[in-house]
């Protein structure tokens, strides 16, 4: 079967790529773009450590068929830090401890910036409510909740 | 608390590999590949309970693109062996029968055989043309199942050692374990108060988010590099050494970053057949578990089924315990039932103790490590005897626990007579905390539980390579699973009396470091710690002596000093301290490159105690119980990156939280099991959670220059019990059953809506 060609624009830049209609997003990135820093922990949608922005919202990249981003504009981890500077968030989760592992960290910061970006003022709620589709199993959340909670206050103010 | 005086140890840090795991550059298990790789899948057994009379890989085999299938008959068999694995012993026997199903499928999930082919796609097709004639046999999962007299027999082989009474016939029962002491008959004579219980808990799965991953690459000339996400890359080199019956210095294993472990990445699964598929097909092979294959294919925690009975005085003087516990070990023996036992009480200073396990197996995965294994399910059943003895006596749950406490000089029922320990302490801070002293809301329930666990020393080594600008590298071979970069690090910049920023801590693969023990038993700030404080002092001495040179004054004279060498008194000589980028500098002039090294067997690790709150609130229509509120207290002996500590006690107690309340694996008629995935293995996520409090108490540990304990481990002890404590007090049912998750919490408070109205 014929592959399908795919023109894109990821993390700001014009992509073109060939898939198999069955192949998932992920495997894109992962596999064929060589953008690892998205992760697969259960390919099923359940644990978000594979969330991606497509056209401005949030998305599970294994569910989501390569062939899916003719014509978006889709934002990964690696688009998140700009030249030299990290992101706040990204520089809030190291500056206050809020990984461990890190294998959930790249998910969890595009989820907490699409919130940001909505929503300047989260309370923790809503924070927590925001990041329940990000499994994290080893922080306990506490300092990823309040690093998020942090960095908004600190975006606010500049 | 802590020794204040300390300059970098003891300050909250950003950590060496931040921007690396901020940015997505960090390369975990599956991140790496290899130029011209293959693709490798594993067949796994639909059964739990199969024997295996024929497996016909012919099919597959002759498939277009497929270049290597393996089954057991491909690796070496095994003989009874023991050999040392995380915080288990394993007998390699059951190992390699565990990588690959051998004469029997074990249970559902089981491996059966693997391919290495050119796509995934080719892989999949590949599996699907294996032909495995099996023979399905009645099968057992539960442990108390396992040990009745007509239960499935898993090994015709197994005998229950250490039991001069079990008859010599095949049976589940693996190990028998006691531990004794005092009188327990002078204890229940003395007794004025009595309770008693039984209690059961579910295994449960570590849930680390990044499945197991490794590539292999074997050359022609027998050599082999494995990358692969573990918390041992030594271990694993061991294990495939053996295994596949080569020498350790041909395996260089690489450990990727972690994507947690928690124990469960310290026993190997898919490297040997990596390595084996890579030596057949005369290519690299990566192989990735999905998340269903991690499931049901690698270990949980051991389940436990057990009996405690406690007997008091009227004060509130525990003076008789009896604890017997089954312990689940999966599909062949070694559950961490020894742990089980020994951490039983080991809180407490009790006269007539005795404990008694067996270890038991089922068809379900060998279990693995899970932070503390074996502690929680022992406490599970304890610290909730605990409170019905409070209860009883009317005493509070703190009070009672301080009455009994270990202390210096206890003597365990186990065997050691503890030293400088922080129980009490740990007790004190609880009761004093904020929280302890905040009156509960109306409707909710306060529980409180105590935990213990060893920490664990062993084998580190470590290098400290002094740059020739007077920067560092810090090697050592320890996987950072959770910041112990840092800590190290910070280890370091004491010692040094650098700047914390002008060291580089890595973590080196088994050729280019010498021999470190696993990342486990929350050894790695303590043992590697213990390494690099003693690599880093080499160091220092070879530039003092460089200094002494250049002086010419004997090494004796010349102290370490805020980042220099000095003069050790004015009678030495006037000179200007050489700092040690100037002692860097001139280390051409001067003897060459300077570096220091260390290995060792680290000796006395510091017990762990650790002391838990929760408040919850239970909905009496379903059953959901909601964590209010939560404090974790632990003695940590110094908490050298605060945050770490923080992190650790908080990730712990969360796991905790979902042991406590969700987690477990549910089995169909045939012994499968029907969830597999996240959705239905719930693991808490952040909305179910309150922020978790807490509280770092600090009795140094003598034996380590910086006091370190251990931390990782101790957390996950506390919850179930102090949950199952807190929702008896909001209730007034007192659970036995893990998990106390709503339909089961539901029917047990109907059950006792029936009693009381039947009271009426």
């Amino acid at each position: 079967m014929a592959k399908n060609h795919v023109t894109t624009t990821i993390n700001n830049e014009p992509v073109e790529f060939l898939c198999d209609t069955h192949e998932t997003m992920l495997d894109v990135l992962r596999n064929d773009l060589g953008l690892t820093g998205s992760k697969e922990g259960c390919g099923s949608g359940d644990c978000g450590a594979c969330t991606i922005m497509v056209d401005g919202r949030l998305a599970c990249a294994c569910l989501m068929l390569g062939a899916e981003a003719e014509g978006r504009t889709i934002e990964t981890i690696e688009g998140m830090a700009s030249g030299e500077e990290l992101h706040p968030l990204q520089k809030k989760f190291v500056d206050e401890a809020a990984l461990q592992c890190g294998i959930c960290t790249p998910g969890v910061l595009v989820a907490a910036k699409a919130l940001l970006e909505r929503n300047p003022d989260p309370t923790e709620t809503e924070v927590r409510y925001w990041l329940a589709g990000n499994l994290c199993r080893c922080t306990g959340y506490d300092k990823i909740i309040r690093a998020v909670m942090d960095t908004a206050a600190e975006m606010r103010a500049n | 608390m802590g020794n204040q005086s300390y300059k970098w140890v003891g300050t909250r840090q950003p950590r060496p590999d931040g921007a690396d795991k901020v940015t997505g550059r960090a390369r975990f298990g599956a991140d790496f590949d290899m130029p011209g790789q293959l693709v490798g899948k594993v067949l796994r057994s639909p059964h739990a309970h199969a024997n295996i009379r024929s497996i016909d890989t012919s099919k597959a085999k002759a498939l277009r693109g497929v270049k290597a299938v393996i089954t057991a008959a491909d690796l070496p068999d095994m003989p009874d062996e023991m050999a040392p694995a995380g915080e288990v012993m394993v007998n390699l026997r059951d190992v390699t029968r565990n990588v690959m199903a051998r004469e029997k499928a074990l249970y559902d999930g089981h491996a059966v055989a693997a391919v290495a082919a050119t796509s995934e796609a080719i892989a999949r097709e590949a599996l699907d043309l294996i032909e495995v004639d099996y023979e399905v046999l009645p099968h057992v999962i539960d442990v108390d199942g396992a040990v009745a007299a007509d239960a499935p027999i898993l090994h015709d082989h197994l005998r229950t050692d250490g039991d001069e009474n079990a008859a010599d016939t095949p049976t589940n029962v693996a190990k028998r374990i006691e531990f004794l002491k005092g009188d327990l008959d002078a204890g229940w004579a003395e007794a004025e108060v009595v309770v008693e219980g039984s209690f059961t808990t579910k295994p449960v799965h570590q849930g680390y988010i990044e499945p197991h991953a490794a590539v292999a690459s074997a050359t022609e000339d027998g050599q082999v590099q494995l990358w692969c996400s573990t918390q041992g890359q030594f271990n694993v080199r061991g294990y495939c050494a053996k295994l596949l019956d080569m020498q350790t210095s041909q395996i260089r294993v690489t450990p990727s970053e972690i994507g947690g472990g928690f124990g469960g990445k310290t026993v190997v699964y898919l490297e040997p057949l990596a390595i084996k598929l890579s030596q057949m097909a005369g290519k690299p092979v990566k192989l990735v578990m999905s998340r269903e294959e991690v499931f049901r294919g690698s270990g949980p925690t051991s389940a436990g089924s057990m009996d405690v009975k406690l007997g008091a005085t009227k004060d509130g003087r525990i003076v008789a315990a009896d604890f017997t516990v089954r312990m689940q070990a999966g599909a062949f023996p070694g559950s961490p039932v020894g742990p089980a036992c020994m951490c039983s009480f080991a809180c407490y200073d009790i006269a007539n103790v005795k404990v008694v396990g067996f270890d038991v197996v089922s068809n379900r995965p060998k279990v693995a490590a899970y932070r503390a294994p074996g502690s929680p399910v022992a406490a599970w059943g304890i610290e909730s005897a605990i409170n019905m003895l409070a209860e009883e006596l009317g005493m509070d749950q703190i009070d009672l626990r301080l009455k009994n406490a270990a202390r210096e000089g206890t003597k365990t029922h186990y065997g050691p007579t503890f030293k400088d320990i922080g129980m009490i302490a740990t007790l004190e801070a609880a009761k004093n905390s904020p929280h302890y002293q905040t009156p509960l809301k109306a409707s909710q329930g306060r529980g409180v539980a105590v935990g213990f666990w060893f920490n664990i020393g062993m084998d580190s080594s470590a290098a400290c390579h002094i740059g020739e600008d007077g920067t560092v590298t810090l090697i050592s071979g320890s996987p950072d699973i959770g910041g112990s970069r840092a800590s190290l690090a910070l280890m370091a910049a004491e010692e040094l009396g650098i700047d914390y920023h002008k060291i580089r801590p890595i973590v080196a693969d088994t050729a280019s470091i010498g021999f470190n023990f696993l990342t486990g038993g929350s050894r790695v700030t303590f043992a590697t710690g213990m390494a690099v404080v003693q690599a880093v002092r080499d160091a220092i001495d070879e530039m003092r002596a460089r200094a002494a040179k250049l002086w010419e004054v004997d090494v004796e004279a010349v102290i370490w000093e805020d980042g220099c060498a000095k003069p050790a008194g004015s009678n030495v000589g006037d000179f200007d301290p050489m700092t040690l980028a100037e002692i860097a500098a001139s280390a051409g002039k001067t003897g060459g490159p300077i570096n220091g090294h260390a290995q060792l067997n680290a000796q006395g690790a510091g017990p762990g105690f650790g002391a838990q709150i929760y408040d919850v609130s239970v909905d009496a229509d379903t059953g959901h119980t909601t964590v209010e509120r939560c404090t974790v207290v632990q003695d940590v002996g110094t908490a050298i990156h605060p945050d770490y500590v923080e992190g650790q006690l908080q990730g712990g107690v969360v796991q905790g939280i979902g042991w406590a309340l969700n987690e477990e694996y549910i089995y169909n008629d045939k012994g499968q099991l029907e969830n597999t995935g996240f959705l239905d293995y719930r693991m808490p996520v952040a909305s179910d959670l309150p922020m978790i409090e807490p509280i770092i108490v600090e009795v140094p540990n003598p034996s380590h220059p910086y006091g370190v304990r251990g931390v990782g481990e101790v957390p996950i002890v506390p919850p179930m019990a102090a949950i199952g404590n807190a929702i008896a007090e909001a209730t007034g049912v007192r659970m036995t059953d893990l998990p106390m998750s709503p339909p089961k919490l539901s029917a047990a408070l109907d059950a006792a809506k029936v009693r009381d109205a039947a009271d009426d």
